[in-house]
């Protein structure tokens, strides 16, 4: 029904679009410079006027109608919903809703049936007034908007003013946005900390959520649970990945940059950084293939080789491969910052005879080491946030080790573990994943704050 | 002036001079080849790290095409279906039993197959969508109905593979002398005047010693993972009697031990096995005549004469007894030349096909019924668990919906806020802070992107879990920075004198932007757009939040059918343990591969094509 | 080279009627003008008068506010967030600050002309044809022609262009593509038109060739031009004002300013000693 409205409506406005054009053309006569604004404008103007006003009551129909039609339900039943708990009542109104619109159910029964039935008949009432509602709403605004059409109506105005504020709506999706990460992690977190308390998580050393399914049944300790939700091994495993990762992306990373920008000729330059670019533009699932097919085997058999105990999912393989997917970030950041050194230190240390490594360890990479330290902090947020890699090649167990060779797991792997598939999406399980989620965003998000800062800092130096 | 200025210098001052200038001037030069030295050293490492980062490249793509080829080409089965119209109802050819129409057909193809395990057995060879793959290609063709025709169906996975050469190589080698073969099928004896199988029984014991040695470094393997059990008992245990641990820290570390336990008494179990399979192994090894028994743990050798194929069972160096898998033409004496011996050294039971499988096989390539060709079911069907029906089509059009739905999204809401940003906001707090947060949330981890899509989308505005809407809306999210980024360096590299030249003739603002400025950014904006959608192409680890990584058989039809896309089935695929899907997921790889480069190609040449230097 | 500015009678004329406007009435009057970027002043309370159908022309030293008061005189200024403008400027008696002004028909009545040309990336013909356009000018396709010929012929460019104005108005020379911002300006019929240092960017012959024009404009134009060549002040312009430091130093014919400045300043700045 809101499609077919929509849809409708969009007819009104290229009607409504027509009419108001033509109608200034016949006010203005052959004058058409005697009008305020071009005709365009004052058919957008009636297009406006008789379709926007509908369009929010549609949008504000949609979101009012659901919550008044699950209310209508629950009080028709509330002697047999009483009895059920939040989530049975859910898939109540789920299943009812579902027979209504004809969709597929699992269980029918009697109660269902009839909650469907004053479902479909509040459905049809509501789209009845609906419709009524828009008709009379585009009529109000078409018939209002062609009067006020006239020579000196400032159309282009208003018309402006939509479009501006139509734009203003856009750039706030991106604050939404962010909005939106904030409070969907922080309610979910709280309702996770309200089963596991908060220090218990963050420090606690025992991580194996699979063991709160089986106590799911009988009453859940408090205790428990937090046992079961410590995580310090997530953290030290994602330190440990990182650090390998860095340890191979840092110097290679900034090595290549260093040789792009200060030695290679043009040529090689022309071959070498879209070699680079290619790196950084291969999806992270094919890294995890790549770790887990040729990699962690490789590793392992290397490993054992020399008499050491690898595991198949050692740290070591997933941080080799996250480190060769950073070194394009790690080289293109530190390629801009060491290119934006000015020419004239570079002259000066060569004035005094300096060698050009000479002269790039001792004047232009201390000139760049703010650039270069917030470059590093942006490629350690990008380890840390890295999914896919992890998810493919390191393990699934919550091993408290520094050890590189052994299987540990991180907070995005977990995250991942504990979200696919069905879940409850009460439990305390796919919670957990929204508070991992929360540390990750905290994580990265200030990581980012002061790389950006060091950057901003280091650019006003130069500027 | 004084006597000493005018003394003339004396030979021996004067070498002391040069002497102590000529050192200083060595010094320098040593110092200075130092320096030149570790500028060498300097650039080669930086010219290392790039070679290093190629490397890795190369053996990055190497491995994904090196495993996908295989997979674009598939080996299928001819066989002669009877299409006559009591099988199969001209009216209504889909209703048909393809099935039973197969099987039949199989065993004319195979007619020396007998017995109900063989018969299964035989069946196993063909893939078990061979009546889908049947049905579909009857209905597409109706007209072939009525009499019996040849139909090519999918052979089974493992089938597949051995024709591929992937599962090992037959070794075919002509002994020189006759041998005399006692029957056509059953099981038959192989005698010959000379040593003809000595150097087969040789190979076989030979590989019994490597084999032993084999076990052994497994039971060594065992050995260290035991002794590291122990450690930790001893570390829990130490737990358990600490006055100070936990109660909670108590039970953990008991139930710890309980678990080790159980698992050190396993180990030793298998430990004793593999030492004990290594002796008898080297026993065997060693013994120089007699016959040597050929179990599922040896090389598999097999005799070719008169169109048939013997597995042996037992050979010594003149003799061997063996079992007729492919039936002769007749029994009796073979001159060298006319009989073959063909040896499989991958042992049967370290491979997926069986020696059966492999006669039979072989008897249909030589019967010419096998076809090897370009794979269309990889490129027309969804996903399968059996690996020769998936195919990448489902997550192909799953891919397409969701970017149309992103781009559709994030392409309009991105330009429309970076003209905002850009062109009109005014220069406060409020913008500085709006484009702060979008800087941030470019580095934001996808994973989160996720967490909201399915906190927001499916969990509280109630959209379908796995559908390419919602999937779409999350990365249309996601890709919004990037795009607004790229929208905004491009509105600003068009020079204020356009906008000054419009406004100078009277265009209002809007009319300056969206009639001078906004055309001339739009490529970039393009460029932008693209590399954002191919960011987007890329992405799996949101999807999995929302569901996407459901198992979805069918091609998804519209934006609110259940579906998959690229990456996640790559993900899914890579998963499964037989080597057939880890082709599938290398060829899959380099599908998406080839999408991104051809993205990535579009946005350069349009980059090149409408760059401007003002 | 000659500059030729013909009338065609068969094309509506895009110059305003000038019938009853007397030839040397008061077309624009600047008053108590100030003109605040953040917290800097730019103009202390600027009074000056700008004649009808003469070019006055605004000389003084770099950073003295003359561009400034130029972009008051059709609120270019209104595009840069941190500007501040006080006091007032008439139109023809009009404040064109008042807030029921339209700036962008202000800006159709008061044309520009930038220091460095600034053609659209787009054709020749479309340059000029987009003021017509937006502005609803002409009625038919023929009419935009016509507006366009009219105003090319005006600013002397049509002999040149009249076979490629298909072609990028970006490709012209850089004396010709000033010459089809002054027609782009000419084309919305405006009545006075500012000129922004319209040859700084130019070499001496196509200076020449503009300057000859403006010469011409003037007949149907009131013209304002910012110039840092006293030599051009003294050729193309009847009025000329000195700005010194953000202050109106001297207006008044341009003959008496160079011949016989009264104030000291104005002196040393046209004998070379502050510049």
């Amino acid at each position: 029904m809101t499609l077919s409205l929509l849809i409708s409506l969009v007819v009104v406005a290229l009607v409504a679009f027509i009419i108001g054009r033509s109608r200034a053309r016949v006010l203005a006569g052959d004058q058409i410079s005697s009008l305020h604004s071009r005709p365009v404008y004052h058919g957008a103007y009636l297009a406006l006027m008789s379709a926007v006003p509908a369009l929010f009551l549609l949008f504000g129909w949609n979101i009012v109608s659901a919550r008044l039609q699950a209310s209508r339900v629950l009080d028709a039943f509330s002697d047999q919903l009483s009895a059920m708990s939040a989530p049975q009542v859910e898939a109540f109104l789920r299943d009812a809703k579902a027979i209504a619109t004809g969709g597929i159910v699992g269980f029918r029964d009697e109660t269902k049936e009839k909650a469907a039935l004053l479902i479909s008949e509040f459905q049809s009432q509501s789209d009845l007034w609906l419709t009524i509602a828009v008709a009379v709403l585009v009529l109000i605004g078409f018939l209002y908007g062609f009067r006020q059409i006239g020579l000196s109506k400032r159309a282009r105005h208003i018309v402006e003013r939509a479009i501006r504020a139509a734009l203003i709506a856009c750039s706030a999706v991106a604050v939404l946005t962010t909005l939106g990460i904030v409070f969907s992690l922080i309610f979910e977190s709280i309702r996770f900390f309200g089963k596991v308390p908060f220090w218990d998580f963050l420090f606690g050393l025992h991580w194996s959520p699979q063991s709160a399914f089986e106590s799911a049944g009988g009453t859940t300790l408090a205790d428990d649970q937090s046992i079961i939700f410590g995580a310090v091994p997530l953290f030290a495993g994602t330190l440990l990945i990182t650090l390998i990762a860095m340890l191979v992306a840092a110097p290679i990373g900034l090595m290549s940059a260093i040789y792009l920008s200060d030695y290679a000729d043009d040529r090689f330059r022309a071959i070498a950084k879209p070699l680079l670019e290619i790196l950084a533009g291969v999806p992270t699932v094919v890294y995890g293939f790549f770790a887990a097919l040729t990699v962690a085997p490789a590793i392992r058999g290397w490993g054992e080789g020399i008499g050491l105990s690898v595991s198949s999912e050692s740290a070591l393989a997933a941080g080799l491969v996250m480190g060769i997917m950073i070194i394009p970030f790690v080289s293109s950041l530190s390629d801009d910052v060491i290119s934006a050194v000015p020419q004239s230190l570079r002259d000066g240390s060569a004035g005094l005879g300096a060698t050009k490594s000479e002269t790039i360890r001792k004047v232009v990479l201390p000139a760049a080491l703010p650039g270069i330290v917030s470059a590093m902090l942006l490629a350690v947020s990008r380890a840390v946030g890295e999914t896919m890699i992890v998810v493919m090649a390191a393990g699934l167990a919550a091993n408290l080790t520094i050890n590189p060779l052994e299987a540990v797991t991180t907070v995005t792997v977990q995250i991942v573990t504990l979200l696919v598939g069905d879940q409850e999406f009460d439990s305390a399980k796919t919670l957990a994943a929204f508070a991992l989620g929360l540390v990750l965003f905290v994580i990265t998000l200030s990581l980012n704050v002061i790389a950006l800062r060091v950057v901003q800092k280091y650019r006003e130096q130069y500027d | 002036m004084t006597d000493q200025t005018l003394q003339p210098i004396t030979p021996d001052g004067r070498a002391d001079a040069d002497a102590s200038r000529r050192r200083s001037d060595a010094d320098r030069r040593r110092h200075t080849a130092k320096r030149m030295a570790a500028e060498r050293r300097f650039k080669y490492a930086g010219l290392a790290s790039i070679f290093v980062a190629a490397a890795f490249l190369v053996l990055l793509l190497s491995t994904v095409v090196g495993n996908g080829l295989p997979a674009f080409t598939s080996n299928n089965l001819k066989l002669s279906l009877d299409l006559s119209a009591e099988n199969v109802d001209p009216t209504d050819p889909g209703k048909a039993d393809y099935r039973s129409l197969i099987n039949n057909a199989l065993k004319e193809a195979l007619p020396f197959v007998s017995g109900r395990s063989n018969t299964r057995a035989a069946r196993k060879l063909i893939s078990s969508g061979a009546p889908t793959i049947a049905r579909q290609t009857i209905l597409n063709n109706p007209d072939l109905v009525g009499q019996s025709q040849v139909i090519e169906v999918p052979l089974s996975d493992t089938v597949d593979l051995y024709l591929k050469g992937l599962s090992g190589d037959l070794v075919s080698s002509t002994p020189a002398g006759s041998v005399d073969i006692s029957d056509v099928s059953g099981t038959v004896e192989l005698t010959s005047g000379e040593a003809v199988f000595a150097p087969f029984v040789q190979q076989a014991r030979d590989l019994l010693a490597i084999n032993a040695q084999g076990l052994l470094s497994r039971a060594g393997g065992i050995q260290r993972s035991l002794d590291q059990s122990a450690s930790r008992i001893a570390a829990a245990q130490a737990v358990l009697d600490d006055a100070g641990s936990t109660e909670s820290a108590k039970a953990r570390a008991a139930r710890q031990i309980e678990d080790l336990t159980a698992t050190i008494e396993r180990l030793t179990a298998e430990k004793a096995n593999f030492e004990a399979r290594a002796d008898a192994l080297k026993a065997r090894a060693q013994s120089v005549s007699g016959t040597e028994e050929l179990t599922e743990n040896d090389p598999s050798l097999f005799v070719e004469a008169a169109g048939g194929l013997i597995k042996i069972t037992k050979a010594g160096n003149s003799g061997a007894t063996g079992e007729v898998l492919v039936s002769l033409a007749n029994a009796g004496t073979f001159d060298t030349g006319n009989w073959a011996v063909k040896v499989f050294e991958v042992p049967e039971s370290e491979r997926k096909i069986s020696d059966r499988e492999i006669a039979w096989t072989e008897s249909l390539r030589s019967a010419g019924a096998i076809e090897s060709g370009w794979n269309d079911i990889f490129f027309s069907r969804g996903a399968s668990r059996e690996p020769e029906m998936a195919g990448i089509w489902g997550a192909v059009v799953g891919s397409f919906l969701t970017l149309i739905v992103t781009l559709l999204l994030s392409f309009p809401i991105g330009v429309a806020a970076a003209i905002y940003l850009e062109e009109f906001a005014p220069k406060n707090r409020l913008t500085d802070l709006i484009e702060v947060n979008i800087n941030n949330l470019a580095a934001v981890p996808s994973i989160v992107f996720g967490l909201l899509g399915l906190a927001v989308f499916i969990n509280f505005a109630e959209f379908p879990r796995s559908a390419p809407l919602v999937g779409g809306m999350v990365l249309a999210l996601m890709t919004l920075p990037t795009i607004i980024i790229a929208s905004r360096a491009a509105l600003k590299a068009v020079p204020p004198s356009i906008r000054e030249a419009a406004l100078g003739i009277g265009a209002s603002r809007s009319q300056a932007v969206f009639h001078h400025v906004l055309p001339l950014a739009m490529p970039g904006m393009l460029t932008g757009t693209i590399i954002g959608m191919a960011q987007a192409l890329g992405e799996t680890a949101p999807l999995l939040m929302i569901g996407m990584v459901a198992f979805i058989v069918d091609i998804p039809g519209g934006f609110i059918d259940p579906a998959t896309v690229l990456p996640v089935q790559i993900y899914m695929w890579a998963d499964f343990p037989e080597l057939a899907f880890q082709q599938k997921t290398a060829a899959a790889i380099m599908v998406l591969l080839v999408f991104l480069v051809l993205m990535n190609a579009i946005a350069v040449v349009l980059r090149k094509r409408f760059e401007r230097r003002w | 080279m000659s500059v030729s500015v013909e009338h065609t009678d068969s094309v509506v004329d895009p110059a305003p009627p000038v019938a009853d406007e007397a030839v040397s009435g008061l077309k624009m009057q600047a008053r108590d003008l100030s003109v605040f970027y953040a917290e800097k002043e730019a103009l202390h309370g600027v009074n000056l008068d700008v004649a009808s159908r003469e070019v006055t022309a605004l000389i003084g030293p770099s950073g003295c506010g003359k561009s400034t008061f130029l972009r008051c005189l059709n609120r270019m200024n209104d595009t840069i967030d941190i500007c501040r403008v006080d006091g007032s400027i008439t139109l023809d008696g009009q404040d064109i600050y008042a807030p029921d002004v339209d700036v962008v028909s202000l800006r159709a009545d008061v044309g520009m002309v930038f220091q460095k040309p600034n053609p659209f990336p787009k054709s020749i013909f479309e340059n000029v044809a987009y003021g017509p356009r937006i502005h609803g000018l002409s009625a038919s396709k023929a009419d935009l022609a016509g507006i366009v010929e009219k105003s090319l012929r005006r600013a002397g460019l049509w002999e040149e262009v009249k076979d490629r104005l298909d072609e990028p108005g970006t490709g012209l020379s850089g004396g010709q593509q000033q010459r089809l911002c002054i027609a782009r300006a000419i084309a919305v019929s405006p009545s006075v038109i500012l000129m922004d240092e319209p040859c700084s960017a130019l070499d001496p012959i196509a200076t020449a060739i503009v300057e000859e024009l403006i010469d011409e404009l003037r007949k149907k134009y009131t013209i304002v031009i910012v110039t840092h060549s006293m030599q051009q002040a003294a050729r193309v312009s009847q009025k000329t004002a000195f700005f010194h430091l953000g202050d109106v130093v001297e207006a008044g014919r341009t003959d008496d300013i160079f011949t016989n400045p009264k104030d000291p300043r104005t002196e040393a700045y046209i004998t070379g000693r502050i510049g």
